[in-house]
């Protein structure tokens, strides 16, 4: 046991049951995934795992997460911000307004996405004469990816943008700071990590996304096939195993990602703190 | 392992059909496929009525519906359907090959090799027929969109692809040809639906395409219940789509439904089933029914999957298995 004593009680107890928590929850099911790939030797797994199609899939999944994600850090950040700095009437609708795609299931979402951006759709038809085909590309993937991603990016800035007091911000002002200067060294340091956290939240739940995505994608082989239906269309085949193959794949990869945005988050993080 | 826990999350995903079907034996499932919801609704009153004039008990059918394939993956990992209605022979096949519910030769106990109904892959166009699609062969021509579900997750889908490849040989085309003519059928297919109703929605609701091939049954009820205007052309040539039922042994044991259960698969085969059958637009087998609603069924050149490709289990690894030929077509 450890020789310093933990200044709250019960740590021993509380930790044992977090573990026991996640066992049950998260690692377990995992683990008998990661079981269920030892079917396959360790060449027909790299086959499965390689294939084109499998591997065209995981670049639009990958590419389109990130890119969703990216483009919901901007919006959100801004959302975030008139969210809390500014007063208007309208503002609790807005915020609630937010949440939403955290509550819609994602085959409603992609169903009324789908119907909105189809050629005859209302914004299928105004888009569609300037060329911009959104239903059934990997445009449409994104759209999906984005709308469903939203809530991270806000939900995570917010609170942090209101703890952060306006004083400070006058103080850069008297200093002499000028407007992006205050925004540059003052506000965005203290709320990065925060928007971190929020990107790869989203990023991670885009990733995984099924619901929404296949109807608007088009779901064609190379094109718009996202790596979550090839799992589903191999289970639909009864190859169970090639198709926790893939999962396993996917699964790698974003722990891989995740585990390297948390990184950076720590490195900023203390990087920030240690510079004052 | 993964097993138990699949097992374990359908049955709580599906805990209002396993728990009643556990708890008495005047009550059962039928696991279908996705576009039968409407059949079904009537043909079980029909049975209920029957059944209650013939013992007196009163009984509950619960249905249950989705793609062909996924369905059957279902009963196999443990919903425990009392009777399997499906569209194609491999989805009921599998219930023997993968989890020994049902006995090898299920097709022999019942007659008409146990499908008391068939469809057809048809074409269901925009009113007026606007790009003049009569035939197969309108529909690989550039510019045509054409909307199929995957033939890798709907039975219905493979029935489309079976049946444009038939054509081919059907016309004195040999193998070569006709995957030539499968290819540019499918580079014209702007959307893959994992199922037939999806299909469906995306043709008629989205507006997406100018030709939906779908079973006979699908395209009489789509016009009916749509309010835009749609045409059905009947090509010169096409598949059986052949609807298999069964009695899934290993629950009916455990459940004590097996008379009920016999019952009501027979029940498709009489006279009253057949013509609830034939008013759903399902092709009857019993020659007084098919009389009786023949103005319904045009009557076209049909062949079937045995005919043109030996067996569905040889279709399945030379057509739909990985990396096998519909996977060819989208291979660069």
């Amino acid at each position: 046991m450890s020789t310093k004593k933990n200044i709250l009680p019960g740590f021993n107890l509380s930790l044992g049951y977090t573990i026991l928590y996640l066992s049950l929850i998260v690692l377990i099911p995992l683990s008998a995934a990661f079981i269920k790939t030892t079917e396959l030797s360790l060449n027909e797994f790299w086959e499965v795992v390689t294939a084109p199609r499998v591997v065209a899939s995981y670049k639009l999944t990958f590419g389109a997460s990130l890119i969703g994600a990216l483009i919901n850090a901007v919006f959100g950040l801004l959302t975030a911000w008139v969210l809390v700095r500014y007063k208007f009437p309208g503002k609790k609708i807005l915020d609630a307004l937010v949440d939403l795609p955290f509550a819609l299931p994602t085959a409603v979402a992609g169903i009324t996405l789908a119907t909105l951006y189809s050629a005859h759709g209302w914004i299928g038809a105004w888009l569609e004469p300037h060329g911009i085909k959104v239903a059934s590309t990997p445009l449409g993937v994104i759209v999906a990816l984005t709308f469903i991603g939203l809530p991270f990016v806000v939900r995570t800035v917010q609170p942090v943008l209101e703890d952060l007091e306006a004083e400070t911000e006058e103080a850069a002002a008297s200093l002499g700071a000028n407007r992006w200067q205050t925004f540059s060294k003052i506000v965005f340091p203290a709320i990065w990590p925060a928007l971190l956290t929020g990107f790869s939240l989203a990023f991670a739940r885009a990733i995984g996304e099924y619901g929404s995505v296949i109807f608007i994608a088009g779901n064609i082989p190379f094109v718009s096939e996202i790596t979550p239906l090839i799992i589903y269309i191999k289970l639909d085949e009864h190859e169970y195993a090639q198709a926790t193959a893939v999962a396993v794949v996917m699964l790698v990869i974003s722990f891989l990602l995740l585990f390297a945005i948390n990184g950076l988050q720590w490195w900023l993080n203390r990087r920030h703190t240690t510079s004052h | 392992m993964l097993k138990k826990l699949l097992i374990t999350s359908l049955l709580i995903s599906s805990a209002a059909f396993s728990s009643l079907s556990l708890a008495a034996d005047n009550n059962f499932l039928n696991v279908s496929y996705d576009v039968t919801r409407e059949f079904y609704k009537d043909f079980n009153a029909a049975f209920i009525k029957y059944w209650k004039d013939k013992t007196g008990a009163t009984i509950t059918i619960n249905q249950s519906h989705g793609g062909s394939s996924k369905q059957a993956r279902s009963v196999n990992d443990g919903l425990e359907a009392d009777i399997v209605t499906m569209n194609q022979s491999p989805d009921i096949d599998i219930l023997y090959t993968r989890g020994k519910l049902i006995p090898k030769d299920w097709q022999k106990r019942l007659p008409y090799a146990s499908s008391p109904t068939s469809s057809t892959t048809v074409f269901l166009v925009r009113k007026g027929n606007p790009k003049q699609i009569k035939d197969w062969d309108d529909l690989v021509k550039p510019g045509i969109s054409v909307v199929i579900p995957n033939p890798k997750t709907s039975g219905n889908g493979k029935y489309s692809y079976l049946a444009a490849w038939g054509y081919v040989i059907k016309k004195g085309g040999d193998e070569a040809k006709a995957k030539e003519f499968v290819t540019k059928l499918f580079k014209n297919v702007p959307v893959l639906d994992t199922g037939g109703r999806g299909a469906t929605t995306t043709f008629a609701q989205r507006d997406i395409g100018d030709v939906l091939l779908t079973f006979e049954n699908e395209v009489n009820l789509i016009k009916k219940d749509s309010t835009q205007q749609f045409d059905v052309v009947y090509p010169s040539v096409s598949i059986l789509a052949e609807n298999p039922i069964a009695v899934v042994d290993k629950y009916v044991d455990k459940h004590k439904t097996r008379a009920l259960a016999q019952a009501y698969a027979e029940f498709h085969f009489s006279e009253a089933g057949q013509e609830i059958a034939a008013q759903h637009d399902l092709r009857p087998r019993l020659a007084s029914v098919a009389e009786k609603y023949s103005a319904r069924f045009k009557p076209i050149t049909l062949f079937t999957v045995d005919e043109v490709f030996g067996s569905w289990e040889k279709a399945q690894r030379v057509h739909f298995a990985d990396g096998g030929n519909f996977d060819q077509i989208y291979n660069k």
